[in-house]
């Protein structure tokens, strides 16, 4: 039972990180209707900033949490206004063709400058402490830190977006521009807000995510397609699909990799025999099959499950 | 008129430098692994120590066959095995006899099959295969030919030797094995199950794990389960990321027994772990660089760091195989016929420079030689990794480990 309640708080941790990441790109996507492949290298680049202004510059950690995250989505309004909307009237593919150049260039800058391995990117001495402990399982200072800038973000944007008039023109904006434009807003302005803090959202997460899943080139890599599938579960465009999703996610994969579950179980269940030399076996595979084995695809199951049954997602209001 | 003389006075000029070239000819080596993409650093980083004990170890003390020097030429392999047996033709057809590459068992097994075919089919041009560094012990046992010789300890014997010094430690009573989901993971387990079944059949394996390579992206769930499981020692054989990832997370999330890795040092990683490694990592692995062997060793891997300080000496073996193929190409009084040299290297015994004594045993071509249990740590380290303060320091060495150790290997000798 203790384990369980770690495995919550664990499953939430990494739900919420995602969700920092999904909430940017839902946001851009229902906005200009193009999936941001970059989206993750943008939280590289967060990780890697921080990284640099906290250890190399010498601000510490909550120098680099305030200022990485501002260069990140200074740089992303800058690529959306210079790059994006330059390629945005050929149309949707270009757009993605884009974006995709941009996550590789970005990869590629980072090597460049930082190197092939991973960095000395570390928590705070300041939060790097046991909090509490359930059973003999240690929950750190840094977890907990982790869950609170994530629902600080959640209920900042979730106030921005439903209760502000930017929020309101936002919204507008998603749904008819063109009414919105001819009311005398700067739709273009708003676009390019809404790229800026997506990434810099992305941002975010790299500085809070670096120490603790380690900031190396391949970490945009890693991390990228799962916050796809995240937006496409949650539902485009929808924050709160966004977070139910995350949290989901988070939870799945963080329980499927904690319970050795065993495969066996259920064909003996359905009657089968086990096969008495397992190794010679043709169905070996399935035989020693356990559910951490089939983690990392469960989420991407879901998607496809989801799009069968429910195209526009848990929380959408549109098809995919 | 004009233009054919000058035609033909630089046509001369080239034969005569030509001719003068082959008076010394260097003796080439051709390295064979991936110097771009994502195993690149490790790649380079062996280019660097080949490039540097062939340099030291041979050039300036002369050369062999009164003269001739090393030459290490690279081949990019990429990683690919498909690439790799592109490259080794190029080698080859280059008139390259000696053929170095150690990362990933899968390509040394590609290579070692390759050279084997290519040795029965032209024995006017045959090669000898130099594997640095990849462990499979099949490499070595079923898989074996007379032209593979491997100067690392494989996976095997390293776990001999780490469950050797396991058994002697009486507060070892659980043990958790976890490891990457592809045959060399597969080879770590099964050694480690079969050894502490052997030497300590008290020891209880209470997780024996295998996880998707590349594709765990946190390792939190995994460390709770061991930590849950009440282990007091864990082994894991992965490398890169997933290394520095699960070790990581085994730390934080509270356990403090002793953490038995093939790779946790170097590239990073020594850097990564840092002081939360103190007192956890450990590692097996031929050659300590601390403490100091010998005056000679300290010398060697000081002029090393001056002269790459970006890398560090990771693959001590390297030395190792440069030093024992000059000795043996002396010894044959050839560089041309591998045969020759191979029958030379093949038993052959050598004082190494990292301390203790190397032997290629006959029966299967596995280097026996000294092998260590390793910690991290910043206390006593002469010979820092990553340019950190910590570094890897022996904390118990079994000497000429898996000597009598049996082998599958039956091999034809020409």
């Amino acid at each position: 039972m203790d384990l369980f309640f770690v495995n919550i708080i664990d499953g939430l941790v990494f739900g919420l990180l995602l969700f920092m990441l999904s909430s940017g790109l839902t946001l851009i996507f229902s906005m200009m209707g193009v999936l941001n492949f970059a989206h993750a290298s943008f939280y590289m680049l967060g990780a890697y900033f921080a990284y640099q202004i906290s250890t190399v510059i010498g601000l510490g950690f909550i120098g680099g949490l305030i200022v990485a995250p501002i260069i990140v989505g200074v740089a992303g309004a800058a690529i959306e206004r210079y790059g994006l909307r330059r390629v945005h009237q050929y149309g949707h593919v270009p757009e993605l063709i884009f974006t995709f150049g941009l996550a590789l260039l970005v990869q590629e800058v980072v090597k460049f400058f930082w190197g092939q391995n991973q960095i000395a990117y570390f928590e705070p001495e300041w939060l790097n402490f046991a909090l509490f402990s359930i059973g003999q399982n240690t929950i750190e200072a840094y977890k907990v830190f982790m869950i609170l800038i994530s629902m600080l973000i959640f209920g900042g944007l979730l106030y921005i977006l439903t209760k502000t008039r930017i929020g309101m023109i936002i919204q507008a904006a998603l749904t008819y521009p063109k009414t919105v434009e001819a009311l005398g807003h700067n739709v273009p302005m708003v676009f390019m807000g809404v790229f800026g803090v997506g990434t810099a959202l992305a941002g975010v997460a790299g500085v809070i995510a670096g120490p603790a899943l380690g900031t190396f080139p391949g970490m945009a890599f890693t991390l990228g397609s799962i916050v796809f599938v995240t937006i496409v579960v949650g539902g485009l465009g929808s924050l709160r699909g966004a977070l139910a999703a995350s949290l989901l996610i988070g939870w799945i994969t963080t329980f499927a990799a904690a319970y050795n579950f065993e495969f066996r179980t259920i064909l003996l269940a359905f009657g089968l025999e086990e096969p008495a030399n397992i190794w010679d076996s043709g169905l070996r595979d399935l035989w020693t099959l356990t559910l951490p084995q089939i983690g990392p695809i469960l989420p991407y199951i879901l998607m496809v499950a989801i799009l069968v049954f429910r195209p526009h997602g848990l929380m959408g209001k549109r098809e995919v | 008129m004009r233009k054919s003389t000058k035609l033909g006075l630089s046509a001369a000029l080239a034969m005569a430098i030509s001719a003068t070239a082959g008076f010394a000819e260097n003796i080439k080596i051709a390295f064979i692994d991936p110097l771009s993409g994502p195993f690149a650093t490790t790649g380079t980083n062996g280019l660097a120590e080949w490039n540097f004990a062939a340099e030291e170890l041979v050039n300036k003390q002369g050369g062999v066959l009164g003269g001739q020097n090393f030459e290490i030429v690279e081949f990019d392999n990429k990683m690919s095995g498909k690439e790799s047996l592109v490259q080794l033709q190029v080698a080859i057809d280059a008139g390259i006899r000696f053929i170095a590459q150690g990362n990933s068992s899968g390509i040394a097994g590609a290579i070692t099959e390759a050279v084997n075919k290519h040795n029965r089919r032209n024995p006017g041009d045959r090669v000898l295969f130099i594997n640095y560094s990849a462990v499979d012990p099949a490499l070595t046992n079923d898989n074996c030919n007379f032209w593979h010789f491997r100067f690392d300890a494989n996976a095997d014997i390293k776990m001999d030797a780490l469950t050797d010094v396991m058994a002697k430690d009486d507060g070892i009573k659980k043990v958790y094995l976890i490891g990457q989901d592809y045959s060399f993971g597969k080879a770590v387990a099964a050694a480690a199950v079969r050894d502490l079944g052997n030497k300590r059949p008290d020891v209880e394996i209470v997780g024996n794990e295998l996880h998707p390579i590349g594709k765990v992206k946190d390792f939190t769930p995994y460390a709770r389960k061991i930590v849950a499981s009440g282990a007091n020692a864990v082994i894991t054989g992965n490398w890169g990321s997933d290394m520095v990832g699960l070790g990581k997370a085994i730390i934080e999330a509270g356990f403090d027994g002793p953490i038995y890795t093939y790779y946790a040092a170097s590239n990073g990683i020594t850097r990564t772990f840092g002081e939360a490694g103190k007192g956890t990592i450990n590692l097996v692995a031929e050659g300590a660089l601390n403490p100091p062997a010998s005056d000679r060793m300290a010398a060697y891997v000081t002029a090393f760091e001056a002269k790459y300080p970006d890398h560090d000496i990771t693959q001590s073996r390297i030395a190792n195989a440069v030093e024992m193929l000059a000795k043996a190409i002396d010894a044959a009084g050839t560089a041309d016929d591998v045969v020759k040299v191979a029958y030379a290297l093949e038993g052959m015994e050598h004082e190494s420079i990292w301390g203790g004594k190397l032997f290629m045993r006959p029966q299967d071509h596995q280097m026996i030689q000294n092998v260590h249990i390793q910690e991290h740590t910043n206390e006593n380290i002469e010979f820092p990794l990553d340019n950190s303060e910590f570094g890897l320091r022996a904390v118990s060495t079994v000497e000429m480990a898996a000597m009598d150790s049996p082998t599958t290997c039956k091999m034809d000798k020409p």
